[in-house]
């Protein structure tokens, strides 16, 4: 028997093992809802750690499938994001009658990304897409006592519906006009003609649809503001990742022929992304529409590193998922515990927080200032690396204009911060109890914002084993 | 010598602060901090002044540099000139005199210590930074204290102040971005001993100029992106009045001289757009000054006016005009935070800082009316204080420029001294001189810390006042390898 495939699949293997695990203790005797979360916590950070042993390069099941350092890496920093996310929704889930249910969903969801990001044929890439989606609407659905919820699924539901249909009918053009759906074979016969042309603007507007780029966003703070808040970070932090990580495998690996036409239409998708969501987020109250806009507009900067096209514009995405990772989360952290022992959710309820809250004022502050891009925060040398990417290709409109939008993002940023610190509130938010597990993911963020950024090893590493075009 | 230190110290100083209780430890750790900064500076300058006398001719000192990120080709490079040399004394001396000024800050003092110690971290790393890219970071890291300690502790209108602020210095630092970007895309480092030696490409040089010097301009308060300085300065507390006008308007300056010498021929070509700006802001910021009634936008508007000498200096581009440049730039920056901390102890005292409200406080405070005459007339630059010494040389330098219309410039920079005076005098004679109110006849002088930072700053001005001759030692040989370096560019072309 070949061991090697138990190494190459072991993080997609550990991962369904869970979940049957997860089935099991459901079948099982009751027991408290603390005791359960302790224990998914604590096989999640196994799961962590089965992906960090090694990494082999290697194909399966016929080319369909492939791993390398780069993929065990991004499959490494989504785990990472799920168990940051289980930890924080403590509070939230203690109280819920359907625990299983819920991780049941969200990690079927990562299992699909996961098959996502390693697919090396088209099929395998639209079957790992749709497994990560259908679950995500359901979970999407998980307040089933607030209306604004269920309306959230439906919508997540039928635009991924319609975004899917769209990718198909792409992905059937280039099978048409190719032959074949592998991503070895696809380059040789890609020659650039309309038929194939149309098909990959079919394909990107599928992406973009995921990523929520502008003009394909419409469905994002609706849904980020009806769902749960650990369904909110899920949405807008890991299956985010995983669609950017499997584009940019894309865009560098089979689409090489056609680079000058993605290259223009990833520009265009960019500045319309940071310029809409920069304007957006500018009007935003409550706090989840809000980081609903504001993480449009960064997914508008890391469409600049992608266009870069270079081993550096690789890199400079995956260092900044990594650190969206950790600010956004400490952000969606701070606010998850806020709503779920209080109920408040708008900005303006955030008012005098710091009076009542120092340390949570401080870890959603250096949060925010992490996203909005200030230094010593990680989000400075992230963003800054995505426009050093996109600069090399010698189109400096493209960078002006986006760090004329840094400012505009600096901006809504500090309307938070000044919220928090200066505003005058007669009532504000009580101080909060946050439970240790929650405590302990807050402060794995904020030291992950503050060491990834200073700590060079992160991006040298990452840029050793990332590829140009 | 390892500069590493100058960040080091204010680093451990701030995580102390936070470990620290009560007002009393944390003032205390705070004081030290600076202190122990303030004493590694003096030592730099005896150790630089004996290297140089040695004969080591090198142009940056305690060079160091170390790989940061391998794949990027960045480096965290520091090394320090004298002119950098003169911003980190400089800073030093604010720090511990702005610490003192904020003894009695009992408001969240926590967090108010830790911000300040966080903006002096900026301002270190920013002088000593060889590399473009530390250089930018810790510009970018002395920003956001800036917004916090404006909007949190600050008087007036504090939020929408601290906001201004924040967003114009962040709009000036992606204006920097642009510009450092456009530089590093077409020698591949962020070096700027490599970068000076191979040189940047003309064309390039001259699309990416304006990006950068204007970025820095925001910081320096060049006409017309000065319109932070005025409510960011007079919303701010004491403390941090100081820092804003002394230390980081003075990374705008010191950014805008580096850019100049890195970029000569742009530097030629855009100097007459420089020199119009910089006059423009030297002029309308007199007269605007003439216009206040409020004692701390009275020194805001006027930092305006003595900022834009720094800018027309540099624009010059002659050896003696960037001599006064830095000069000025010291110079400033001791005499608008002795002008601040004299308004911020009147404003204790009598809690308003409206000149028509003031009156006779020689009689009551003797003390700080002394300091206030002594900023003010620094200010209006006497014979004997820094001010002249700083002044005189930029004329002088500009003077040596022979065409008419840098002639005219000149002429009309050096008429805006008239004014200086005018608004100096008559805030001096309403608020310090004549009858004094009943209700501020009764307050009492100076503590001992307020009187230590007077002291302290008042000794800098007058060591630039009475014996220039020790700060151009200092600085000279620095400008004058800029400015031979710059012209080796120019007659190569």
């Amino acid at each position: 028997m070949n061991y090697n495939i138990l190494i190459q699949l072991r993080q997609e293997l550990a991962l369904t093992v869970l979940i049957f695990l997860l089935l099991f203790i459901k079948l099982g005797k009751e027991r408290s809802n603390e005791s359960i979360l302790n224990f998914i916590n604590l096989i999640l950070l196994i799961n962590l750690g089965a992906g960090l042993c090694c990494h082999e390069t290697g194909e399966l099941f016929n080319g369909m499938f492939n791993t390398n350092a780069l993929i065990v890496f991004e499959k490494n920093l989504l785990n990472l994001a799920a168990l940051i996310i289980s930890m924080q929704s403590y509070a939230w889930l203690k109280n819920s009658k359907n625990i299983i249910e819920f991780y049941l969903l969200t990690l079927t969801s990562l299992l699909g990304m996961f098959f996502m990001i390693s697919s090396n044929n088209l099929l395998m890439f639209y079957l790992g897409l749709e497994m990560s989606t259908i679950p995500l609407a359901a979970a999407a659905n998980f307040d089933l006592t607030k209306r604004k919820s269920s309306e959230a699924a439906m919508k997540l539901i039928l635009s991924s519906a319609f975004s899917s249909g769209i990718l198909l009918l792409g992905i059937s053009f280039l099978y048409g006009t190719t032959g074949t759906l592998s991503f070895s074979i696809l380059p040789a016969f890609l020659n650039g003609n309309p038929l194939q042309l149309f098909a990959f603007i079919l394909l990107i507007a599928g992406f973009a649809f995921k990523i929520s780029a502008v003009p394909f966003h419409l469905w994002t703070a609706d849904v980020y503001e009806g769902s749960p808040v650990a369904v909110t970070s899920f949405l807008s932090v890991i299956s985010k990742a995983a669609v950017l990580f499997t584009l940019v495998n894309i865009l560098y690996k089979v689409f090489t022929p056609i680079a000058n036409t993605w290259y223009l239409i990833l520009i265009l998708l960019a500045a319309a992304t940071i310029l809409i969501g920069n304007l957006f987020a500018i009007r935003q109250d409550n706090f989840k529409r809000f980081l609903a806009f504001s993480s449009i507009a960064q997914v508008g900067f890391i469409l600049i590193g992608i266009s870069g096209s270079s081993q550096a514009g690789s890199a400079s995405l995956i260092y900044f998922v990594l650190i969206y990772i950790f600010s956004n989360l400490a952000a969606f952290g701070v606010v998850s515990v806020v709503s779920a022992l209080t109920g408040k959710e708008n900005i303006s309820d955030f008012k005098g927080f710091y009076k009542t809250n120092p340390i949570l004022s401080w870890i959603l502050t250096i949060a925010l200032f992490s996203l909005a891009g200030v230094p010593p925060t990680a989000g400075f040398f992230g963003k800054l690396f995505l426009m050093m990417a996109g600069a090399s290709k010698g189109n400096y409109g493209i960078i002006i204009f986006a760090a004329l939008n840094m400012v505009i993002s600096f901006y809504y940023y500090l309307r938070v911060v000044k919220a928090i610190f200066m505003d005058e509130n007669p009532n504000p938010i009580e101080k909060i109890a946050v439970p240790t597990v929650s405590k302990i993911a807050m402060y794995i963020c904020v030291v992950g914002v503050i060491v990834t950024g200073l700590a060079s090893v992160v991006y040298d590493y990452i840029y050793a084993i990332s590829f140009g075009l | 010598m390892n500069l590493t230190l100058l960040i080091l110290i204010p680093l451990v100083t701030a995580v102390l602060i936070l470990l620290a209780k009560g007002l009393q430890q944390i003032r205390v750790i705070g004081l030290a901090g600076a202190v122990v900064q303030l004493g590694i500076a003096g030592w730099l300058l005896k150790s630089f002044l004996d290297q140089r006398a040695a004969g080591n001719n090198t142009t940056y000192l305690f060079e160091s540099n170390t790989t940061w990120f391998k794949a990027l080709n960045i480096h965290y490079h520091i090394g320090i000139d004298g002119i950098a040399l003169a911003m980190i004394l400089l800073t030093s001396i604010i720090v511990v005199a702005g610490i003192l000024v904020s003894w009695s800050m009992e408001k969240l003092s926590k967090e108010y210590f830790f911000l300040l110690v966080l903006l002096s971290m900026g301002a270190y790393g920013f002088f000593i930074s060889l590399d473009l890219f530390t250089l930018f970071f810790f510009l970018e890291v002395a920003v956001i204290p800036k917004f916090l300690l404006i909007g949190i502790w600050g008087s007036g209108d504090k939020t929408k102040s601290a906001m201004k602020l924040a967003l114009m210095l962040m709009a000036g630092s992606a204006l920097v971005m642009v510009g450092l970007f456009g530089i590093y895309y077409n020698t591949h480092t962020f070096d700027m001993v490599q970068i000076t030696q191979q040189g940047i490409p003309a064309g390039v040089q001259k699309f990416f100029f304006p990006f950068a010097f204007l970025g820095f301009g925001v910081f320096a308060a060049l006409f017309p992106f000065h319109t932070w300085v005025p409510d960011g300065h007079a919303s701010a507390p004491t403390a941090a009045s100081m820092f804003l006008a002394g230390i980081s308007m003075k990374l705008g300056g010191y950014g805008c001289l580096r850019i100049a010498a890195l970029m000569p021929d742009a530097a030629h070509n855009y100097s007459w757009i420089i020199i119009t700006l910089a006059t423009i802001a030297i002029i309308y910021g007199a007269f605007a000054t003439m216009m206040q009634t409020d004692l701390k936008y009275i020194n805001a508007y006027s930092s305006i006016s003595h900022c834009g000498f720094v800018i027309l200096g540099i624009g010059m581009l002659n050896k003696t005009s960037m001599n006064g440049a830095v000069i000025q730039m010291v110079s400033h920056g001791l005499m608008t935070a002795l002008f601040f901390a004299a308004i911020g102890m009147i404003y204790s005292r009598t809690h308003t800082r409206m000149v028509a409200q003031l009156g006779g406080l020689l009689k009551a405070m003797p003390f700080i009316s002394t300091v206030f005459v002594i900023a003010g007339l620094c200010s209006l630059g006497l014979p004997g204080f820094s001010g002249f010494v700083a002044e005189m040389t930029v004329f002088m330098g500009s003077w040596q420029n022979p065409e008419s219309a840098y002639r005219f410039a000149t002429i009309l920079s050096g008429a805006s001294i008239v004014v200086t005076a005018v608004y100096i005098l008559r805030a001096t004679g309403r608020a310090i001189m004549g009858p004094i109110s009943d209700e501020h006849a009764l307050l009492g002088d100076a503590t001992w810390n307020e009187k230590l930072a007077a002291v302290l700053l008042i000794a800098g001005i007058l060591v630039i006042g009475l014996a220039p001759f020790l700060i151009n030692h200092l600085i000279m040989p620095s400008t004058d390898a800029i400015m031979t370096q710059m012209g080796k560019v120019m007659l190569s072309k």
